[in-house]
């Protein structure tokens, strides 16, 4: 058998540079020219492709003339976590891509006008936004990403007082923990996570409620509650092996690398086989050539058509040197003497009729099993519902994704509220960062306008009934 | 949040940006939409008879991929009959309060004619009167427009005729279709302007197409001079609001005209002098939305620089603008040339070499070719940091003379004295 030298780690200054942000911005330069290039238009398809709705032409001609703190400002005010999506977004399937000189000429690049702005309010460091006049109304959110962000930097312009409560470390969510370092540094999210702080919104970080605090304590101390607990790490594959030595969970896995306080995984020199093809897949393949990978594929049971991952995402897998075996699923683990992972055994498929989803369903071939030799395993299949949280709280779901009314965001509890990946899935939601952003604001706005129909009842704030 | 709010010749609006009077500002229905988008104020389509229009009307230059540099027009003053325009003009000022609403007016030079559309703009309350001197097309066949706006005796009696029945503060708009702009400027005051706003269009012929050979615009195969706006104006114009400024005699409030696209252009004729702009073109080039992205550049302007009001910039530059020959001939500046910036397009060193003073060297290097200034060669004229398409890649540098001050006018009155001595000497 062949001999094979222990993994390790790169050396830190090799993991900073390969871990630093990939794409830079633009130069004042370029800035110029291509806000110069936005045509301004009007009732523009850029602004209906975002789902947070940024008046895009507005932000760019404030670059144009020199107004960057106005540009910034109208960025965050319609996205809490614009600075955020202004690398994470999927441009070309949003605001670039409903831009009207895709056919005419180029798109504007929006995405990176948009960190323009916004990186230059993180330069600048003084507040776009400020708090609200005390309203006497104190909201809780659960979960500190973006839709909980989102929510609560909208509340407290709103005069509520809201309490986070964070079961990380560090609030930001996927942005903070979850989205690979080299195309979101985690100092973006954590300005972000800044911003509604200065707000005086309070964020209890490392409490889980459920654990920590007991759910009966948000219903009665709150007159509302936002639900943004987003999902868990990845499920069991539900295949023999999978506890072994060398098996990693994608979301861990990348958590590990924005991290200080876990280790970075020793992957330098390694096979590494990816199981799954969404983004997160992505992530982790991504990382893994980053760790000092020798050799990533990521292995999925249908082809590139049926995966989940955007284009741009594959399209940079590629560019790293990431291989991928369509049509593969990994059946069975197997481990070396010392419990530790030697082979992925898989099995090649075919695809057959469209199932429920639309997509083609993936069949084995039967005999068709070979083995696969590998050093590590990351697993990035999906990801846990929350649905133990989400009965402590008592609200209906589908399978773990909150059911809610769309426009309001109200859960079957009137007083509880949800937003983001939390209601994701089961044909409901987007599991976009942007997304989340604007469900949170949806939240905000419905406990806004509900305390202020509530008052125009001329009911005092004890009288609500809720 | 600075406070935006302007008083123009006791006009008050609540920012500086008014709607020039032009085809924006032609009926209730658009003035309206413009200050619910944001604008300070309004001056109305120029009010008179008779409606005559042509068909077509615009052209547009366009420079370098950039549309609407510059903007020319051949369309007359309103379309609409007087009384419609009067009642609109109400039902707006009755919605609108605290927004200027100023009429335009032009009618033949009669004393009886100004005293009786005076009174019939203020019957319906507008804020002030804006008198057009300046139209260079279609009225000036009439005695109107120009033709009254070039000649300095007419401003100044139909100005008076205007101020005889005005109750509201008059704004003469005056032509820059005219060698000296303060000779008619002085003129709007001995009249009795209480302000004066310019610059109206300039003469012009924005193309002629060089396959039907017609004029862009043409009308039916024929064209005729129409007026330019449009941002490529903008010079023109400062420098006609900064010389009335800065005139001893004229001293009144003005309202800056011409090119004014962004935030940043209206802080320049502010700092030049104007207490408010007007502006057309680029609300015509984007919609009145426009007028969102200049407030808040402008307001962020101020905040940035701790000024409190917009009013205190107006004519804070104007002691800056003089005569070439009060400028210091010893003061000296050359080109300095960052290597770790440039891009090596080598504009600067042809643009040197061909067309200005020959002191941009191209040499090789350890590292490669690069530039650099013989900074005793270099006479300090700019050509080079223009034309460099690097922001700070070319900066301009003082350099400490051992000189004295000295201007035109110090060294002909010291030549004048040494002669003068030596006269004297002589006699001796």
């Amino acid at each position: 058998m062949e001999q094979r030298i222990p993994l390790r780690s790169l050396a830190p200054e090799l993991l900073a540079r390969n871990f630093a942000e990939a794409e830079p911005g633009l130069t004042p330069k370029a800035a110029v020219e291509e806000s110069n290039r936005c045509l301004y238009c009007y009732d523009a398809p850029c602004i209906k492709a975002c789902p947070t709705g940024i008046n895009i032409p507005s932000f760019i001609k404030r670059i144009a003339t020199s107004n960057l703190k106005g540009a910034a400002t109208a960025i965050m005010d319609a996205n809490p976590v614009g600075a955020s999506c202004s690398r994470v977004c999927p441009t070309e399937i949003l605001c670039e891509g409903a831009c009207v000189l895709n056919d005419a000429s180029e798109p504007i690049m929006i995405g990176k006008l948009q960190r323009y702005a916004t990186d230059w309010a993180i330069q600048n460091g003084r507040p776009l936004f400020k708090a609200g006049t005390p309203n006497g109304r104190k909201v809780a959110i659960v979960g500190g990403g973006p839709a909980g962000l989102s929510a609560a930097r909208e509340l407290a312009r709103d005069g509520f007082a809201v309490t986070i409560y964070e079961a990380k470390p560090l609030a930001g969510g996927l942005d903070t923990h979850g989205i690979v370092s080299f195309r979101l540094p985690q100092s973006v999210s954590l300005w972000e996570v800044e911003q509604v702080e200065k707000l005086g919104v309070t964020i209890r970080t490392g409490v889980k409620v459920g654990t920590d605090v007991p759910v009966s304590d948000l219903m009665d101390n709150f007159d509302a509650v936002v639900l943004a607990a987003g999902m868990g790490y990845v499920p069991p594959l539900g295949i023999e092996g999978e506890f072994l030595d060398g098996v990693y969970d994608a979301i861990q896995l990348v958590e590990g690398t924005k991290s200080d306080e876990l280790p970075i995984l020793a992957l330098s020199g390694a096979r590494v086989a990816v199981i799954g093809a969404g983004n997160t897949a992505i992530d982790a393949a991504t990382c893994s050539v980053r760790l000092g990978a020798e050799n990533v594929k990521i292995v999925y049971r249908r082809t590139k058509d049926e995966m989940t991952a955007y284009d741009f995402e594959y399209e940079f897998a590629k560019q790293e040197g990431v291989e991928f075996s369509w049509l593969t699923a990994p059946s069975r683990i197997i481990g070396d003497e010392n419990g530790k992972v030697m082979h992925l055994e898989c099995v090649r498929m075919q695809l057959t009729e469209p199932g429920a989803d639309g997509r083609r369903t993936p069949v084995p071939i039967e005999g068709s099993e070979f083995l696969m030799p590998v050093d590590a395993i990351v697993t990035a299949i999906g990801q846990k519902r929350r649905t133990g949280l989400i009965e402590m709280f008592g609200l209906a779901h589908n399978r773990g994704v909150v059911q809610i009314d769309t426009a309001t965001h109200v859960t079957s509890n009137p007083k509880v509220y949800a937003a983001g990946d939390i209601v994701f899935g089961a044909g409901q939601g987007e599991a976009m960062v942007v997304s989340a952003a604007e469900q949170g604001k949806r939240c905000a706005h419905a406990i806004r306008e509900h305390f202020a129909s509530a008052a125009d009842d001329e009911s005092g704030p004890e009288q609500v009934a809720i | 949040m600075a406070d935006l709010t302007i008083n123009l010749a006791g006009i008050k609006a609540p920012n500086p940006f008014w709607l020039a009077s032009a085809p924006p500002t032609n009926t209730g229905y658009q003035v309206q939409r413009a200050f619910e988008a944001g604008w300070g104020g309004a001056v109305w389509k120029t009010l008179g008879e008779p409606i005559i229009n042509t068909s077509s009307r615009f052209a547009a230059v366009h420079f370098n991929g950039q549309r609407v540099a510059g903007f020319n027009n051949i369309e007359l003053i309103t379309d609409r009959p007087l009384e419609v325009n009067l009642k609109e003009i109400y039902e707006t000022k009755k919605r609108f309060p605290n927004h200027a609403v100023v009429a335009s007016l032009m009618v033949e030079p009669k004393r009886e004619k100004w005293h009786e559309i005076v009174k019939r703009v203020e019957d319906v309350g507008v804020d002030g009167l804006e008198l057009n001197f300046g139209c260079p097309h279609g009225m000036a066949e009439r005695g109107m427009g120009a033709a009254s706006g070039q000649q300095p005796d007419l401003v100044e009696k139909q100005t008076m005729w205007a101020k005889e029945a005005a109750k509201t503060p008059v704004i003469v708009k005056l032509t820059p279709n005219i060698t000296d702009i303060t000779v008619t400027a002085r003129h709007a005051v001995m009249g009795g302007a209480d302000a004066i706003s310019m610059i109206n269009t300039i003469n012009s012929l924005a193309g002629v197409d060089i396959h039907s050979w017609n004029t862009i615009p043409h009308v039916g195969g024929k064209g005729a001079h129409g007026g330019y706006c449009g941002p490529a104006v903008k010079p023109i114009a400062l420098n006609m609001v900064a010389e009335c400024a800065r005139h001893p005699e004229i001293g009144v409030p003005i309202s800056g005209i011409g090119g004014i696209s962004t935030w940043q252009d209206a802080v320049e004729f502010m700092l030049m002098g104007a207490s408010g702009v007007q502006i057309c073109t680029a609300a015509m080039h984007h919609g009145f939305r426009i007028v969102e992205e200049m407030i808040d550049g402008l307001n962020n302007y101020l905040d940035e620089k701790g000024i409190e009001s917009v009013m205190e910039l107006v004519g804070k530059s104007v002691q800056r603008y003089s005569n070439w020959g009060d400028l210091d001939l010893n003061y000296k500046v050359v080109a300095r040339i960052n290597t770790d910036t440039c891009i090596n397009c080598n504009k600067c060193h042809i643009a040197c070499e061909d067309t200005s003073h020959q002191c941009i060297d191209m040499l090789t290097g350890a590292s490669g070719n690069y530039l650099e200034v013989r900074e005793e060669d270099c006479v300090g004229c700019n050509l080079c940091s223009i034309v460099c398409p690097v922001d700070g890649a070319i900066e301009m540098v003082e350099i400490a003379s051992d000189l004295n001050p000295m201007s035109w006018n110090d060294r002909q009155r010291t030549l004048a004295r040494l002669n003068a001595g030596q006269t004297e000497m002589e006699v001796v």
